[in-house]
């Protein structure tokens, strides 16, 4: 259980080296290791969606991945796609339309949000609907 | 409206106006800051063994292998946390005859409920903590689970505490009116059976706390995920023997909480004792799993009800009989039976019939305890009354809209007061109906419905009207020995920049409880919005308070903004009168500027009257002492509660051969006095809805008969998602509330009143056709099927 792995990855732009418990998941690693609180533990099975995040520009649950598994990778969490502007017309309209109250499910919601209009530029509410089915949220249902 | 012009009316009023909430901006960006994210120098964390048993005696605890655990600190069982603590009991001494035993951290020599904790570890990391967890070897002699309520409460059946004699934790009767012979005179009586399951309130952060002990200052300080943090403090002082000066409560950002994080639970209590013993900072965020059977569990209802209609349609009267079981002790400090005493008092309350019976009967069994979430005993009484009166319009061939109609009561007949003894001031039913019923289209509907029946679409409209209590008042719970706080209060300091900072002793968990209470001070005071910064959620910087439950933030914590702004305004403007050589009553406040009252012209900011009145004294008049912050407190006394009222409409499919549910559109119409914000009521309204459906449709803790949780996980355990919901319509009326100056009553809890009777009464409109019905929730495909004698 002590076993420990080196990894270098790149997480929101920065290269990172660091010596990891291999038990260690994603979600624990950029909060412990990082301090990138933004992603959150919602259930630590995969079910939430709290924890989505990208790696290597694919949407993952950040619950669901070792950080040992992550050597070479690239990560992108809340902070970084906050920094870069990139999602900044969707925490625009989030802001607008109240789309979050309590706020622990938001990045999750953000991140999954932005995934779905690289995928289809106007879904449809029921797109919407289906895209945001993995990721709870019990304050604005 | 009469009257001379109020506070909330004048130009550039931010009261009725869709404010983006200011502090949503950093929970966008994962800035915020929950109880995981604090990181402390010395930090430990906890873990805990829970009991894996329904029952059982703990014949021996052996910790020695976990102990010896690199990153291993502390390992803790009941024994060692004696002297730390006094044990509480969950009783509030108005509730005529409750009883309950006292509670420990930790299970004493026996545990009462699977789930419940054992023995607590600190380690260094919580991998650690967890690790050593597993090691800890437990010798249990199961005992027999008393599961079911009905058990609990048969002749015979064992004290669950043999102190206690038997297993009735409550119990209590309404008899109003002449219920015998309405149901005599009746031409119509429908009776049915209601069983509501346990469910949980599933907040996205688990309940989260970071006790943090410096003994060299005597200082503990609570960081922690609460809705009432001033009773929380009080609740840490009285049983570890604290001074009012040595305890600290803290809440950051709170991600949800739904009245799950209102109580006193022992594990959290385990987590100060720890932070006591160590003298350091001590970190418990329960996980998915462990929140399961450990959070409250709510709406676990057995109902036996009945109602009596005249063939001309007036209902004659309702009667209920209520079984609830609460688990092994009712919940510190508000306790357990409140949910049932609520179901009594609501059931059948809006409407005018005089004559109603109730029984309640609280067990106490071996199940995780019970106590108040969302819409505490609304749902379940909105659900039973909506359900007998559409059962009773169907047993009367009449409309169910209609029946409504006749028998709500009328909107001019204020004040009223219900057969179980609630005062409603002034009610909007028969309008919210009649505005309900243009907002959906209700006859157009009706005439899709059938056409599509003929097409074999089984479609169903489930209306559902209802009462929401807010505000309560003192008598709700401080009565009855409980240290929560009915009041609030509200402190404004004008800064000498001509901003202004506000600490407000009611809390924010998402609602927007900081952007509605800066709407409230920037209106009053004549001050742009954004120069209005709000503090909650810390016992040293606001004034004392109740916090945010029972949706009473904006209208209680709201008029004491309200009144405190009004002060802080009479002190801005005596210093600018004296700066101006002016009557106060000639000038005002528009914008952030000191103004003429008669012509709004612009004298000086009030960045100069901040400056004058902290850098600048020698520049004022002899005698004046400027006082440029103001306190006020509020507490609603003319009313015990300020009702509101709205009504609900279900539009949905269900698919007879599979027994699933499409739920197609949902419409509320809500009365909520004053809206400070209309987006977040509507927010709050469809949020509401949609935890009800849950209630309605999805969840479900499932227990076996040995007292052991089936589905404890989100991939068995089911909450609404967005894929599931339909469209939520929502439309306002308003009728203020005269108890206070702001007129705003509480709408947290309005959706997930109603909604469950909705979604049901549409659900038995549909399967009307086959001449089925449900009176079971959730209302899965299965018992859909089984209503339908399909399988």
């Amino acid at each position: 259980m002590s076993e420990r792995v080196e990894i270098r990855l790149i997480v929101n732009g920065e290269p990172v080296a660091k010596s990891v418990p291999a038990r260690q998941n994603l979600v624990d690693f950029l909060r412990e290791e990082l301090g990138l609180t933004g992603t959150r533990a919602g259930c630590e099975h995969g079910v939430c969606g709290a924890c989505t995040l990208r790696i290597d520009g694919a949407i993952a649950r950040g619950c669901l991945v070792f950080a040992a598994q992550l050597d070479g990778s690239t990560v992108e969490t809340v902070e970084g796609l906050s920094d870069s502007g990139e999602i900044a017309d969707l925490q625009a309209q989030f802001l607008a339309r109240n789309a979050l109250q309590c706020g622990f499910c938001t990045a999750g919601m953000l991140v999954a949000s932005a995934e779905l209009l690289r995928r289809a530029e106007v879904p449809s509410r029921a797109e919407i609907r289906e895209f945001l089915a993995g990721n709870y949220c019990r304050c604005t249902g | 409206m009469s009257g001379p012009l109020s506070f909330l009316d004048r130009p550039n009023s931010y009261i009725g106006r869709s404010v983006p909430r200011p502090n949503a901006k950093r929970l966008l960006q994962g800035r915020g800051t929950y109880v995981d994210d604090l990181r402390l120098p010395r930090l430990v964390h906890a873990a805990f063994l829970r009991s894996p048993y329904a029952h059982a005696r703990i014949v021996r605890i052996d910790t020695a292998r976990a102990a010896a655990q690199s990153g291993v600190l502390r390992i803790v069982t009941a024994a060692d946390l004696a002297g730390v603590y006094t044990p509480w009991v969950g009783v509030l001494t108005h509730m005529k005859g409750m009883k309950s035993a006292p509670q420990h951290p930790l299970a004493q020599e026996r545990a009462r409920w699977q789930g419940e904790p054992v023995a607590a570890v600190v380690a260094e990391s919580r991998a650690v903590a967890e690790d050593a967890v597993s090691l800890i070897e437990v010798q249990w002699e199961e005992l027999p689970p008393l599961v079911s309520p009905e058990a609990a409460l048969a002749p015979g059946a064992a004290p669950l505490h043999p102190e206690l004699g038997d297993n009735l934790a409550f119990a209590r009767s309404v008899d109003a009116g002449a219920v015998d012979d309405a149901f005599a005179r009746a031409d119509a009586v429908v009776e049915e059976t209601f069983t509501f399951a346990r469910h949980t309130g599933v907040c996205p952060e688990t309940r989260s706390l970071l006790a943090d002990f410096n003994p060299a200052d005597r200082q503990l300080t609570l960081y922690c995920s609460s809705q009432a943090p001033h009773m929380m403090k009080e609740i840490v002082l009285r049983h570890f023997k604290l001074g009012e000066g040595d305890v600290r409560v803290v809440c950051r950002d709170v991600g949800g909480s739904y009245g799950i994080k209102i109580h006193v639970y022992p594990d959290e209590m385990t987590v100060i004792a720890l932070a006591l013993l160590l003298g350091r900072p001590v970190k418990f965020i329960a996980d998915r799993l462990e929140s399961f059977v450990s959070d409250i569990h709510a709406r676990a209802h057995r109902i036996k009800g009945r109602i009596a209609l005249s063939k001309t349609g007036e209902i004659l009267a309702f009667e209920i009989d209520d079984l609830a079981g609460i688990g092994p002790y009712s919940t510190y400090p508000r306790s357990s039976v409140v949910e049932g005493g609520q179901v009594v008092n609501l059931v059948g309350s809006w409407y005018r019939s005089a004559n109603y019976r109730a029984r309640l009967a609280v067990a106490f069994q071996t199940k995780p305890p019970m106590s108040q979430y969302r819409a505490v005993g609304h749902p379940i009484a909105c659900a039973v009354t909506e359900a007998l009166v559409d059962r009773g319009a169907h047993a009367l061939g009449l409309d169910p809209a209609e029946l409504r109609r006749r028998n709500l009561i009328a909107d001019d007949a204020y004040p009223w007061t219900s057969p179980a003894g609630l005062r409603f001031e002034k009610l909007s039913h028969q309008r919210t109906l009649a505005r309900l019923m243009e907002l959906m289209d209700y006859e157009g509907l009706r005439l899709e419905q059938r056409e599509l029946r003929a097409k074999g679409i089984h479609r169903g409209i489930g209306l559902a009207s209802f009462v929401e209590i807010t505000n309560p008042g003192p008598a709700f719970y401080g009565v009855g020995g409980a240290p929560i706080s009915a009041q609030d209060g509200c402190t404004l300091r004008l800064e000498p920049g001509g901003s202004v900072t506000c600490a407000v002793s009611i809390t924010e968990q998402g609602q927007g409880t900081e952007t509605v209470v800066a709407q409230i001070v920037a209106s009053v005071l004549g001050l742009p919005f954004e120069r209005v910064r709000v503090v909650t959620g810390d016992t040293e910087r606001t004034p004392y308070g109740g916090g945010t439950w029972a949706s009473r933030g904006v209208g209680i914590g709201g008029e004491a903004a309200l009144q405190a702004a009004k002060a802080l305004r009479a002190n801005i403007l005596a210093l600018a009168g004296a700066m101006l050589q002016a009557a106060p009553e000639t000038i005002d406040i528009a914008e952030g500027w000191i103004v003429e009252a008669a012509t709004g012209a612009r004298r000086i900011g009030l960045d100069e009257v901040g400056r004058a009145g902290y850098f600048r004294g020698d520049t004022l008049p002899p005698g004046v002492q400027p006082e440029l912050v103001a306190t006020r407190h509020y507490q609603p006394r003319d009313y015990p509660f300020a009702f509101t009222n709205g009504v609900q409409a279900s539009w949905l499919e269900v698919d007879v051969e599979t027994g699933f549910v499409t739920l197609l559109k949902h419409w509320v119409v809500e009365d909520c006095g004053t809206a400070v914000n209309p987006l977040l009521v509507e927010e709050q309204i469809r949020g509401g809805v949609v935890q009800g459906i849950g209630g309605a449709l999805f969840e479900e803790c499932l227990y076996d008969g040995a007292g052991q949780l089936l589905n404890g996980s989100l991939a068995d355990y089911l909450v609404p998602m967005a894929g599931e919901m339909p469209d939520i319509e929502v439309a306002h009326l308003s009728t203020p509330t005269r108890g206070s100056e702001l007129g705003a009553k509480g709408v947290g809890e309005a959706g997930t009143a109603g909604a469950p009777a909705a979604v049901m009464n549409a659900v038995n409109d549909a399967l009307a056709p086959f001449g089925a019905h449900i009176a079971e929730q959730p209302m899965t495909p299965a018992r859909i099927l089984r209503a339908l004698r399909r399988v």
